[in-house]
């Protein structure tokens, strides 16, 4: 049974039977075979870009011929002194925020409508369908509804009294309008993974509190809300980091505007990088990106404790 | 830890006999009642504007702003699909309230298709190859490779980009489909992991007997192990082909001219080519829709894998 080896590999190593792990090396031969085009991709589109990334950050390199100079940390003493970029991590603050908290809020009350009235994969598929459409496609659609002259939204607020309003044209208004479009957009996505935590949540739990003669209020806030933590963690790290990478839907409508009002970090950085070909100081400003976004993510993942669960 | 499959399944199977087990809860209810009125409001919510968008594209340029809040279409009329598809002259687009703008859809469903069905053959491919030489493989270092591939899920994606497109500049595949491609075509993170989760699944007695019966490494896995996991692996392809059809960042930065430029890109230019004034929306929303059908047509005949791949895979 052990003399058996895949030709290719016999030549590389002697053929170890199945899982032997006294063997060193082990099945090394064709393993190496296995991961060699992705370990091409990783290298080359990951691993690599990542080091140059740091290393652009540190130069002045301009995207032309002539070569990248080593300028040490101008590039981030530069940022100290940015208003733009100041402006532009506000607004990114303000765009996680509002879209955080709603989505969050709207998914956990849809999560918890489709575990009482509605779950079956229609119903599942129905409120999905926005997440699987292209941002472009999601974001032109609302960029029509909330057109100022003949959008429907419009209509409808001129039909209840209010009077129309810019929506992507106000600077006001920008920041919180692209991010309710982004709840409309993810909030059924994210009450399925609420949706499929709450499944973990054992019924004797709730009958317990039940026989307890708790309410429902009382049993969300103290049996389901707890239970359901390490998953809503891990909700909430996953959504605040894409949050924070807001661009598609800027791009396509707002394009940054009305001065700088929805400049958000992203955005900015490809208008560095790219449009002025900065590349050292667009490089800089995706490492400071990086690290705020590995610093939310630590703190969410203390705060929240994602790891401790209190089902044991 | 037999088959991962299973688990949703059972957690399911957990809340029907949980709805069971209230029978007060059962018949009409006031609370119940409620919950149905939010319900249908969501479902209404979430449907509307792609509504509003089908309602758009069939109507008629000219008529529309007469009509805005008309809920059926203004002058129902196919002229919109006609201007974005090419079929219609200058005179007849212009008569219905089109810009002159010219998009050339075709060109762009064609790289939007290439784009796509490569990236899709490609990343499932080779990360289903990696996902079984880290599940089924013992070899030195292995996990800690593993980790490697996977610590490049916490690289945000713009951090990458910048560098990615000074390559693909440098390669010389500014403004080709290649260049378009070639980031996503060996691997994802996601994929790679995805497919480990179903591979260490298999059970290790059917891998024995294949392997009594002489079948080495490349027969297990073309034989064994890709058949036993094909749902996930149609599951992952379609997850892959709807992410690499709908990508607009990379595309945006790589391909602007209309040789390689996707739809998503395509429509953004579109957008940014109709005034201000006046845009031509019917038109607007009839490339928009087109751009979409597909992937609404691939999630009405995949939509329950789809689904049930997000309910436990949780992180795509």
């Amino acid at each position: 049974m052990t003399t058996q080896a895949p030709p290719i590999a016999s030549q590389l190593t002697p053929s170890p039977p199945a899982f032997n792990k006294k063997r060193r090396g082990g099945d090394i031969g064709p393993a190496l075979l296995f991961i060699l085009p992705a370990t091409i991709g990783f290298l080359a589109f990951f691993a690599w870009p990542t080091i140059r990334g740091i290393y652009l950050s540190f130069t002045n390199y301009d995207g032309s011929l002539r070569p990248a100079k080593w300028i040490g940390l101008v590039n981030y003493k530069h940022m100290l002194n940015d208003t733009v970029l100041a402006k532009s991590l506000l607004v990114t603050l303000e765009y996680v925020v509002i879209n955080i908290v709603l989505q969050t809020i709207f998914a956990l009350g849809i999560a918890l409508l489709m575990q009482r009235v509605a779950k079956s994969t229609f119903m599942r598929g129905l409120i999905l369908l926005p997440y699987l459409i292209s941002n472009v496609v999601i974001a032109l659609v609302w960029f029509w509804m909330l057109d100022p002259q003949l959008g429907i939204i419009n209509q409808f607020l001129n039909w209840i009294g209010i009077g129309p309003q810019a929506w992507f044209g106000s600077s006001a208004l920008v920041i919180p309008t692209i991010a309710l479009v982004n709840v409309w957009r993810f909030m059924g996505y994210t009450a399925l993974l609420i949706f499929a935590g709450l499944q973990t949540i054992p019924t004797s739990v709730y009958e317990a509190s039940q026989l307890d003669g708790a309410g429902e209020v009382k049993t969300f806030f103290k049996i389901t809300l707890p239970l359901l933590r390490p998953v809503l963690a891990l909700v909430l790290i996953i959504t605040v980091t894409g949050s924070f990478q807001i661009f598609d839907t800027i791009s396509v409508t707002s394009k940054g505007g009305p001065a700088n009002a929805s400049n958000a970090i992203q955005y900015y950085i490809v208008d560095q990088a790219i449009n002025r070909s900065h590349f050292g100081y667009g490089a800089a400003l995706s490492v400071l990106l990086f690290a705020i976004l590995i610093v939310v993510a630590i703190i969410q993942f203390k705060v929240l404790r994602a790891r401790d669960s209190d089902l044991a | 830890m037999s088959s991962t499959e299973a688990a949703p399944t059972r957690a399911l199977d957990a809340t029907n006999a949980e709805t069971g087990g209230e029978p007060e809860k059962a018949g009409f209810s006031f609370g119940k009642l409620l919950a149905w009125l939010v319900v249908t409001a969501l479902l209404l919510i979430t449907v509307f504007p792609f509504y509003w968008m089908v309602r758009t594209a069939f109507s008629n340029g000219t008529a529309l702003a007469a009509n805005s809040s008309k809920l059926l279409p203004a002058d129902l009329t196919i002229g919109a699909f006609k201007r974005v598809l090419g079929l219609s002259n200058i005179a007849e687009a212009q008569a219905q309230g089109g810009s002159g703008a010219s998009v050339n859809f075709w060109l762009s469903l064609r790289n939007s298709v290439v784009i796509a069905t490569v990236i899709t053959i490609g990343q499932v491919a080779f990360s289903a190859m990696a996902a079984y030489a880290f599940s089924r493989l013992r070899w030195a270092g292995r996990d800690k490779v593993f980790a490697l591939f996977l610590a490049a899920l916490m690289v945000p994606p713009i951090f990458t980009s910048i560098p990615n497109f000074l390559l693909i500049k440098q390669l010389g595949l500014i403004n080709t489909l290649t260049g378009v491609i070639l980031p996503f075509f060996f691997m994802t993170p996601f994929a790679i992991f995805f497919l480990r989760q179903f591979f260490l699944g298999i059970s290790r007695e059917v891998e024995e007997a294949a392997r009594i019966d002489g079948a080495g490494h490349f027969r297990i896995f073309f034989r064994v192990v890709v058949p036993m996991s094909s749902a996930p692996i149609i599951t992952l392809s379609i997850l892959t082909y709807v992410a690499a059809w709908n990508e607009y960042f990379w595309p945006l930065l790589v391909a602007q001219d209309q040789n390689s430029a996707p739809l998503t890109v395509a429509l953004g230019i579109f957008r940014s080519q109709t005034p201000n004034g006046a845009p031509d929306w019917p038109g607007l929303m009839a490339m928009t829709l087109l751009a979409a059908l597909p992937i609404m047509i691939l999630f009405a005949i995949f939509g329950r894998k789809v689904v049930n791949s997000i309910q436990f895979s949780g992180i795509k």
